[in-house]
């Protein structure tokens, strides 16, 4: 699940996986399946999906990623240049083609 | 409560904690909270004291210590350099001590609005910023500032023209943000003091905005 160098590197495109698992995921629901820009790396935590059943696991790669506000909710506003970032570890990303 | 005169009826009833408020019916989750605070204590795994010990502290947090922050900002450029690379040793430099892991400065501009919500639970810098405000954990402000957040801004009284972005931060994970509201006209001719009065709690997450930013006369000179 850790990698020892990020995998996703800043400005690359990803898509917000919906793994789907119960417990104490931090990936909201209304940004899965949803395509952004990697804007940062932050670094390293604890899984908080082991960290909160009181296992250590491997550390993680969080990331925050942009995501255009029409691309998440269907109707937006004509405020079509509005973004919204979001905190996602790794585990929760795919490489997303520039051309999709 | 063991020796005083009842007027009512308690029944089968815990004793009192300073949280819990009679006339309110506990939703599930306080329920939860509570029975599992209790069974804390109970196991010795954390001491009554320590937990207000520990709500004192975050109490004696106010926004003020970011408002000053940002006022020092505005008034050198090289700390406000700092302040925006790391905002927790600019914090340091101050006497104030940040516990959080992470800490993002958001700075507004005229073409950039940024906004602070937690849509999962209620994570806020209480560290820098004290407790979060009523709103800040409302179920209706975590789940209509993602979706409307222009809508949502415009009942805090913030209209920004159509050619500002604005740009929503879930603080949903492991960093911590607060917002660094756009630099009032003629700041320069403004004491610390002065600017940091200017800093509301809710433009700290960017609920709000300095008035002086945006047209209203400033203090007299």
């Amino acid at each position: 699940m850790s990698s020892p160098d990020p995998l996703f590197r800043v400005g690359q495109a990803v898509r917000i996986l919906d793994l789907g698992k119960p417990g104490h995921v931090r990936t909201p629901t209304y940004v899965r399946n949803k395509i952004g820009l990697v804007e940062r790396c932050c670094g390293k935590f604890d899984n908080p999906e082991e960290r909160a059943y009181r296992r250590r696991g491997n550390l993680v790669y969080l990331y925050r990623v942009r995501l255009r506000q029409p691309d998440l909710w269907p109707g937006y506003d004509q405020h079509t240049a509005d973004t919204l970032d979001v905190e996602i570890y790794e585990h929760w990303l795919a490489a997303e083609p520039r051309d999709s | 409560m063991n020796d005083h005169e009842h007027d009512h009826h308690h029944g089968a009833h815990e004793p009192h904690t300073p949280n819990e408020d009679d006339d309110v019916q506990l939703t599930e989750h306080e329920a939860k909270f509570l029975a599992l605070k209790s069974m804390l204590i109970e196991k010795g795994i954390i001491t009554a004291a320590e937990i207000n010990a520990q709500l004192q502290l975050n109490e004696k947090k106010t926004p003020h210590q970011a408002a000053k922050m940002i006022a020092r900002a505005w008034r050198n450029a090289e700390f406000h350099a700092r302040m925006l690379a790391d905002p927790k040793a600019a914090a340091r430099e101050l006497g104030i001590e940040v516990t959080e892991a992470k800490l993002v400065a958001l700075e507004n501009t005229e073409q950039l609005h940024n906004m602070v919500v937690c849509t999962l639970c209620s994570c806020y810098p209480r560290s820098l910023l004290g407790e979060p405000p009523a709103f800040y954990v409302s179920k209706a402000y975590r789940s209509r500032a993602v979706r409307e957040p222009r809508k949502v801004l415009g009942e805090f009284g913030v209209q920004l023209p159509d050619d500002v972005e604005v740009r929503v931060h879930d603080s949903n994970a492991d960093l911590r943000y607060f917002v660094v509201p756009v630099r009032p006209a003629r700041a320069e001719v403004l004491s610390e003091d002065e600017l940091a009065a200017l800093i509301s709690r809710d433009a700290l997450v960017g609920c709000g905005v300095v008035e002086a930013a945006i047209g209203r006369k400033l203090p007299a000179l």
